[in-house]
C-alpha cells in the first residue's frame, strides 16, 4: 500500500509554511493535525471546532484579507453541509481557500451515507471559478498542493481515506492537465482517483487480451476539464466510459459527456455508484464490488457496447 | 420494564459489554462517546421511553434520536436488550452482510431516522414534537447531543425554534463527556456556562450525574419541568465511562480493540460488575 493521500497532504501543507506566512490551515476537529503536527505548524494552525459553514465563512475572510486558508473536513460535510458558504463566500469572491476534504467517495465505508460523498465532484463543479481535483496518490496530492500556491481562485481537493494499492509511474500530475496513463485505440477509459484508476488500467489490460486497445485517461481536474486531451483520445474511439467514485449523474461522467456531446459527439458509458443511497455495510473496498464499480464491470461494459455496435454498424 | 436500581445497573452493564465487544471487531468504533452515555440510553428504554419493541412504529410511541450519532454501538446494544432484535444480531456490526452500520440507520428496527452528521437531531426532534402537537398526541420527543456538537451553529437554530414554538414535550439530553474528537471541547470551544446558556435561548435546563441511571430516569420521566418550556438535561458524564484504561482520555474517541486490550476492557468491566 502507498501512502495516505490525507497524509501526505498534511505533511506537504506542514514543509511549506516556513516559506508561505500566507498559508493557514483551518481545522473542525478532524483529527488529521495529530498534537505534534499542531505544534510543528505554530500560529498557521487553527482548530476552530466542529462547525463546518462557519469554517467555510472564516476562511473565506481570512483569504479576503491576503491569507490562503487551507481547511480540512470531511468532503461530506464540505459539500454539503456548508455549500453555500462555498458559493457565496468563496466562490462569488474567487477567493483563494483550498478546501482539503478527506473521506472522499466511498471511503468512509461501514460509516455509511451521512458520511460518503458521492455527489461532491457535481456539486462544486458547477460552481463559477472552482478548480475540482481528486489525487489519484501522495506524488498527486504534493504536487497539486504546492501548485494550488499560484492559484488564483478557489480549490477543491478530494481526498481518499486510507492508503490504496500503488499505481505505475505516470506523467508528472499538473492541475488542469489529463494524465494519459496509457495509449489507446478503440476505447478511451476517462477516470479519476484511486480505485477508479487501478480498475481502469486492469480492465484495460484484459481489454488488450481480446484485442481491443484501450486509451486509459486520468482526469483528476474535474474541473476545469482538460477537454483537448479528451477529445483527442475520443475522436479516434468507438466508445468513452468514464468511471468515477461518485455518482453516476453530473461528476466526471456528467462533465465528459458534457464536453464530448458538444465538441466531439462520441458514445459515452458512466460508471459509478448507482442511482441510491449505499445500504450495504462493509469497508470501502468491499462497497466498491458490492455496487460493481470494478475492472470487470468495465471489461463488460466495453465488450458488450462494442459488439451492439459491431451488429447495428452505428459507427 | 423497570425501575429498580440493581436491574438499571445490569442492563447498562450489559449494554457496556455488547460496546467493548462490537469495537473488538474489524472496523472497531465510536468506543468513547458510546460508554459515556449508556446511562441515559438504559434510563431511556428501559424506564422512561413509552415504546413497544413489538410495535417500533406504533404513532402513539415516544421517538428517540440519537443526534450524537457515531454513539450507535450503544444504541444498538440498548435495542438488542430491550427486544427491538436479537443480541445475537450485534456481533456483525460494521461487517458485510449486516444491516448494522457505523452511523444509525433505518433498517435497523427501533431507529427513527439516520443521524451521522452532527448537528441534525435537535432540528428532527423539533420536527417530531411539532407534528405530535398538531396531531394531539401527548407522546414525547427525546434527543442525545454531544457537547462537541453544541459547536454546531444548526444546533442552536433548533434551540431558538423549540423556545418560541413553546415545544415542551421536547426533551434534549448533553452529554457532556468534556471531550470531542480532537481534545477537551472546553479549550476549543468553551460553552461554560453551559446552563445559562440553554437558560437563555429559553429552556428549563437541569444537571445530573449521568452515570446514575435512577435519577437520569426520575429526571427525564418528570419533563416538561416548566411548562411551555423545552427541557435539556444536561448529562455530567465521562468518556470512555467503565474503561480505567480509557476513561477520560482523548483517545478514546475511536478504538479498535486489540484481543489483548478487549481482554483487559472486559476484565475491567467484570471487576466494576463485582464491586457493586
Ligand atoms: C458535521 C460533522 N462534522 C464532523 C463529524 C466528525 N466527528 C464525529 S464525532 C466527532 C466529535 C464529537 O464530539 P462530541 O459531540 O463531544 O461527541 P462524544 O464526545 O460524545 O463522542 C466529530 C468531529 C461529524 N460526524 N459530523
Ligand atoms: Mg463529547
Amino acid at each position: 500500500m502507498s501512502r495516505a493521500v490525507r497524509e501526505a497532504y498534511r505533511d506537504c501543507l506542514l514543509s511549506l509554511l516556513d516559506r508561505h506566512p500566507e498559508v493557514i490551515c483551518l481545522d473542525t476537529d478532524t483529527g488529521l493535525f495529530r498534537p505534534e503536527h499542531v505544534s510543528a505548524a505554530g500560529d498557521q494552525y487553527l482548530n476552530l471546532g466542529i462547525a463546518e459553514h462557519n469554517l467555510m465563512g472564516i476562511a473565506a475572510g481570512m483569504a479576503a484579507c491576503g491569507r490562503t486558508p487551507f481547511v480540512n473536513t470531511m468532503a461530506a460535510f464540505a459539500t454539503s453541509r456548508a455549500l453555500e458558504a462555498i458559493k457565496i463566500d468563496i466562490a462569488y469572491n474567487r477567493l483563494p481557500v483550498r478546501i482539503m476534504a478527506t473521506h472522499g467517495g466511498l471511503a468512509a465505508g461501514h460509516l455509511g451515507p451521512t458520511h460518503q460523498a458521492l455527489e461532491d465532484l457535481a456539486v462544486l463543479r458547477v460552481l463559477p471559478g472552482m478548480t475540482v481535483v481528486v489525487p489519484v496518490d501522495a506524488t498527486a496530492t504534493e504536487a497539486f498542493v504546492a501548485q494550488s500556491l499560484s492559484l488564483p481562485g478557489p480549490l477543491y481537493v478530494r481526498l481518499d481515506r486510507k492508503p490504496s494499492p500503488p499505481l505505475p509511474p505516470a506523467p508528472a500530475p499538473v492541475i488542469g492537465r489529463a494524465q494519459t496513463l496509457r495509449p489507446g485505440g478503440d476505447v478511451v477509459l476517462a477516470c479519476c482517483g484511486p480505485y477508479p484508476t487501478l480498475a481502469c488500467l486492469a480492465a484495460a489490460d484484459t481489454l488488450a487480451g481480446h484485442g481491443i486497445e484501450t486509451a486509459v485517461l486520468n482526469l483528476h481536474t474535474v474541473r476545469p476539464l482538460d477537454t483537448e486531451a479528451l477529445i483527442d483520445a475520443a475522436r479516434a474511439a468507438a466508445l468513452v466510459v468514464t468511471v468515477e467514485e461518485h455518482w453516476c449523474g453530473g461528476g466526471l461522467g456528467g462533465a465528459v459527456t458534457e464536453a464530448l456531446a458538444e465538441a466531439a459527439p462520441t458514445k459515452v458509458l458512466r460508471l459509478g455508484m448507482p442511482d441510491q443511497f449505499a445500504d450495504a455495510v462493509g469497508n470501502q473496498e468491499y462497497l466498491l464490488t458490492y455496487y460493481d464499480i470494478t475492472a470487470e464491470r468495465i471489461v463488460t461494459m466495453v465488450r458488450t457496447a462494442l459488439d451492439a455496435t459491431a451488429r447495428f454498424g452505428t459507427h | 420494564m423497570t425501575t429498580a436500581e440493581d436491574t438499571l445497573e445490569a442492563v447498562a452493564a450489559r449494554i457496556r459489554t455488547h460496546v467493548v465487544d462490537m469495537c473488538a471487531g474489524p472496523e472497531g468504533g465510536h468506543l468513547g462517546g458510546a460508554l459515556s452515555c449508556v446511562e441515559v440510553l438504559s434510563a431511556l428504554y428501559f424506564s422512561v421511553l413509552r415504546v413497544d419493541p413489538r410495535q417500533p412504529g406504533h404513532p402513539d410511541r415516544d421517538r428517540f434520536l440519537l443526534s450524537k450519532g457515531h454513539a450507535a454501538l450503544a444504541l444498538y446494544a440498548t435495542l438488542a436488550e430491550r427486544g427491538f432484535f436479537p443480541v445475537g444480531e450485534l456481533a456483525g456490526y460494521g461487517r458485510p452482510g449486516s444491516r448494522l452500520m457505523g452511523h444509525p440507520v433505518r433498517a435497523v428496527p427501533g431507529v427513527e431516522l439516520p443521524t451521522g452528521s452532527l448537528g441534525h437531531g435537535l432540528a428532527l426532534s423539533c420536527g417530531f414534537a411539532l407534528a405530535n402537537r398538531y396531531a394531539g398526541r401527548d407522546s414525547r420527543s427525546f434527543v442525545l447531543l454531544g457537547d462537541g456538537e453544541l459547536q454546531e451553529g444548526s444546533v442552536w437554530e433548533a434551540a431558538i425554534a423549540a423556545a418560541s414554538l413553546r415545544l415542551d414535550r421536547l426533551v434534549a439530553v448533553v452529554d457532556r463527556n468534556g471531550l470531542q474528537l480532537t481534545g477537551p471541547a472546553e479549550r476549543i470551544a468553551p460553552m461554560e456556562p453551559l446552563a445559562e446558556r440553554w437558560r437563555s435561548f429559553g429552556w428549563a435546563v437541569r444537571e445530573v450525574d449521568g452515570h446514575d441511571a435512577i435519577r437520569l430516569a426520575d429526571h427525564l420521566a418528570a419533563a416538561p419541568w416548566e411548562p411551555g418550556r423545552p427541557s435539556v438535561l444536561i448529562a455530567r458524564t465521562v468518556k470512555g465511562h467503565g474503561l480505567s484504561f480509557l476513561a477520560g482520555r482523548t483517545d478514546s474517541h475511536y478504538v479498535t480493540l486489540s484481543p489483548r486490550n478487549h481482554a483487559r476492557a472486559l476484565a475491567a468491566l467484570a471487576a466494576t460488575d463485582a464491586a457493586r
